[in-house]
């Protein structure tokens, strides 16, 4: 288990790598480099710049190195806590990641309990239920859960609200709320604020998790053991609950793989069309605006926080799931 | 006598199901399956009208009707004060402008009424850039006009802009799988088949990219695409970024099946033989589980439409004026937009009944692929 554990570690590491390369190259991308944006946006605003000083910048941020040691002096100073500066916001990149990230976070924590908490029971009940109208009634659900985009729900229902109740649904705060400092009440509010955000969000993994939940416990239900039990008179619920389902949900904890990515797709394309205070709208602020250390820099932490659910995920699976505990090699 | 003629076509069924080719096998459950069909009929349409845009179009799509910007999508009747007519008709619209909040209403003019003919003579338009026509299949004569889904910011009307989206949005989705299906067999052929070090590179690979969050990897992406660059340039390079993420998932699915195949008696008979590697791959692997990549295939189209649909709502997808369900979108941003002109949202109805029908098509073809279950 804890060769396991540590092979999955190694493997995080080179993903980490691997992601801090790609982030690396989405800053490089566009034409010319921060700093020529940086100076243009500088001479735009009237200020002059002497050549000195452009060459001073130029050291600090290592621009005058080739292209792979530009790389390893990025990723030396990422270490050391420095993401670079943004131009548009004339602020230290990792200030602004603090300020946004915890909150993506909440929503991101929010949208796989509401997940999995909504995903399981209803799969449970239209395996054991099959072919029932509720059944039928959730595999409806569950394609157009699949097939709308979170975008489009979104806008949907904003204009439901804004048409019919006259409220509008945007941000996450009351307005009262927006520059204060935490409290009691602002998180509150914030909570009021959630639902609409999470169900946006979780509905396209919530029909995908019924889907793969429903077909494993219909697999695991067909089962000999199964009718074993039942024939020695087990009760119905104590068999379903004891055996099949715990075997089920393995599949479930193992598809965080594809689920947590999407819900990060999901939680920036919705907060850019809500307007939440998170990294979605950062990020597109930036990239519309060619803030490309800002841009590179959310993008590696959002992949980071998939990587470490996933990670989290394979360690759950390793305590649910004997089998893979006892494996020597994979 | 009767019971024997009946037990013979009985026996007789069941010989045709023992000598029936796989692919008959598929086609017969592929039909049992109503969503399916239904599905596959829904797409067919859709095709049909993605290549004949212009003829099922009313008008030009760039030509703008100043006097009807924003106006609603017109009723078609069937009946006036004087009973039912055969020949359906609209009527006229008349326009106006609240001077305090220069919101426009628009409400019918009953004195007017244009009927709407089959086959008209309208705007031109170029078939495929192989002859030029002017014939459209619905159309009323001027100075009356058929906005069937109404006029945008611009005018414009909406009816025949979806149509050319429909062609835009559903080739994307095609041309997009196609790349990934290429990269795909490639590589997850490779890591199946050799195994080893090539497999630990690409299955890492694969980890690595589907623990990508798509989206804001492909804003990146796309937002790093120069301004000045042609339309098709755009599109292609769009197709190319859905593509880096979208390969990994069919890598997996060919590198399983590979996995499967490559120990069973006949690519080892191929191997004896003296056939090569790539050869044992494309012609005795690969056709073995053609109808699980078709399904694949099937259900990773409609992940392309929505990545492009998304990426051109947010303006970082194909611009204007090339039409795609997503540049559509991208003019009903707004929540007072949407409140004051709902037709706007049109766009997103056609994206989610496209991929619901993938979706029934990609599950019965699923059911279908292995008949012998």
């Amino acid at each position: 288990m804890i060769s396991y554990i540590m092979r999955r570690l190694l493997y995080m590491v080179i993903i980490l790598l691997l992601i801090s390369v790609v982030a690396f190259i989405l800053i490089q991308l566009p034409p010319g480099d921060y700093l020529s944006a940086y100076i243009m946006n500088l001479r735009a605003a009237g200020v002059q710049v002497d050549h000195a000083q452009i060459a001073a910048l130029r050291k600090q941020y290592g621009l005058d190195l080739p292209i792979y040691k530009q790389y390893f002096f990025w990723m030396w100073k990422m270490l050391h806590g420095d993401l670079g500066r943004s131009f548009q916001w004339e602020t230290p990149v990792n200030e602004l990641i603090a300020e946004r990230l915890p909150l993506t976070v909440i929503i991101f924590l929010f949208t796989v309990i509401f997940t999995y908490a909504v995903a399981i029971p209803i799969g449970i009940y239209s395996a054991t239920h099959q072919y029932s109208p509720g059944d039928y009634t959730f595999t409806v659900f569950g394609f157009a859960g699949l097939a709308i985009p979170n975008f489009l729900l979104a806008l949907v229902l904003m204009f439901i609200f804004y048409k019919y109740f006259n409220l509008s649904v945007g941000g996450l705060f009351s307005s009262q709320y927006i520059l204060e400092p935490w409290s009691i009440g602002k998180f509150i509010d914030m909570l009021k604020h959630l639902p609409i955000p999470v169900v946006v969000i979780g509905t396209a993994g919530t029909a995908g998790l019924i889907r793969v939940m429903r077909g494993c416990l219909l697999d695991e239900l067909r089962k000999q053991y199964v009718i074993t039990a039942r024939s020695k008179g087990v009760v119905e619920r104590t068999l379903l609950f004891k055996y099949p389902v715990r075997v089920a949900i393995n599949p479930i904890v193992s598809s965080a793989a594809w689920l947590l990515p999407n819900i990060i797709s999901g939680v920036t394309i919705t907060a850019i069309v809500l307007g939440l205070p998170t990294t979605g709208p950062l990020l597109f602020g930036a990239l519309m605006n060619q803030d490309m250390y800002l841009a590179g820099s959310i993008v590696m932490f959002l992949t980071l926080l998939t990587v470490i659910g996933t990670f989290i995920s394979d360690l759950l699976l390793v305590w649910l799931d004997p089998r893979i505990r006892y494996e020597k090699s994979v | 006598m009767k019971d024997k003629k009946d037990k013979r076509k009985e026996i007789r069924a069941e010989e045709r199901w023992y000598v029936a080719s796989q692919w008959k096998l598929m086609w017969r459950k592929f039909i049992k399956h109503k969503l399916a069909i239904l599905g596959g009929i829904i797409l067919l349409i859709f095709y049909l009208i993605a290549i004949f845009c212009g003829f099922f179009s009313t008008y030009n799509i760039y030509k703008r009707y100043t006097k009807y910007i924003y106006s609603p999508p017109q009723r078609i009747h069937f009946f006036d004060e004087e009973g039912f007519h055969l020949r359906p008709f609209v009527y006229g619209m008349k326009l106006e402008l609240d001077p305090v909040t220069w919101r426009r209403t628009y409400t019918e003019d009953k004195t007017k009424k244009y009927p709407i003919y089959f086959f008209v003579r309208g705007d031109k338009y170029e078939f495929w850039g192989l002859f030029e026509t002017d014939i459209h299949l619905l159309g009323v004569k001027e100075p009356g006009v058929l906005f069937l889904f109404g006029a945008d910011e611009l005018g414009r009307d909406l009816f025949s802009r979806n149509l050319y989206a429909v062609r835009i949005s559903l080739s994307i989705g095609l041309v997009g799988v196609a790349f990934s299906f290429i990269l795909g067999c490639i590589l997850g052929g490779i890591s199946g088949y050799y195994g080893g070090a090539a497999d630990m590179v690409v299955q890492r690979v694969i980890e690595f990219l589907m623990s990508i969050p798509t989206i804001p990897l492909w804003m990146a992406l796309s937002a790093a695409l120069p301004p000045e660059w042609s339309s098709i340039k755009v599109y292609f390079c769009i197709v190319i970024i859905l593509s880096i993420t979208g390969w990994a998932g069919l890598a997996r699915v060919v590198r399983g099946k590979i996995l499967e195949l490559r120990e069973e008696d006949f690519s080892m008979a191929a191997k004896i033989a003296g056939a090569t590697d790539s050869r044992i791959i494309a012609r005795h692997l690969l056709p073995s589980f053609l109808s699980y990549l078709i399904v694949s295939l099937t259900l990773a189209v409609p992940y392309m439409i929505l990545g492009e649909t998304s990426l051109s709502f947010l303006g970082l997808g194909l611009r204007p004026p090339v039409v795609s369900w997503g540049v559509l979108l991208k003019g009903a941003q707004n929540v007072r937009t949407i409140a004051l002109h709902p037709w706007l949202l049109l766009p997103g109805l056609f994206v989610v009944v496209v991929v619901l029908a993938f979706n029934f098509l990609g599950d019965g073809l699923r059911d279908a692929a292995d008949p012998y279950k």
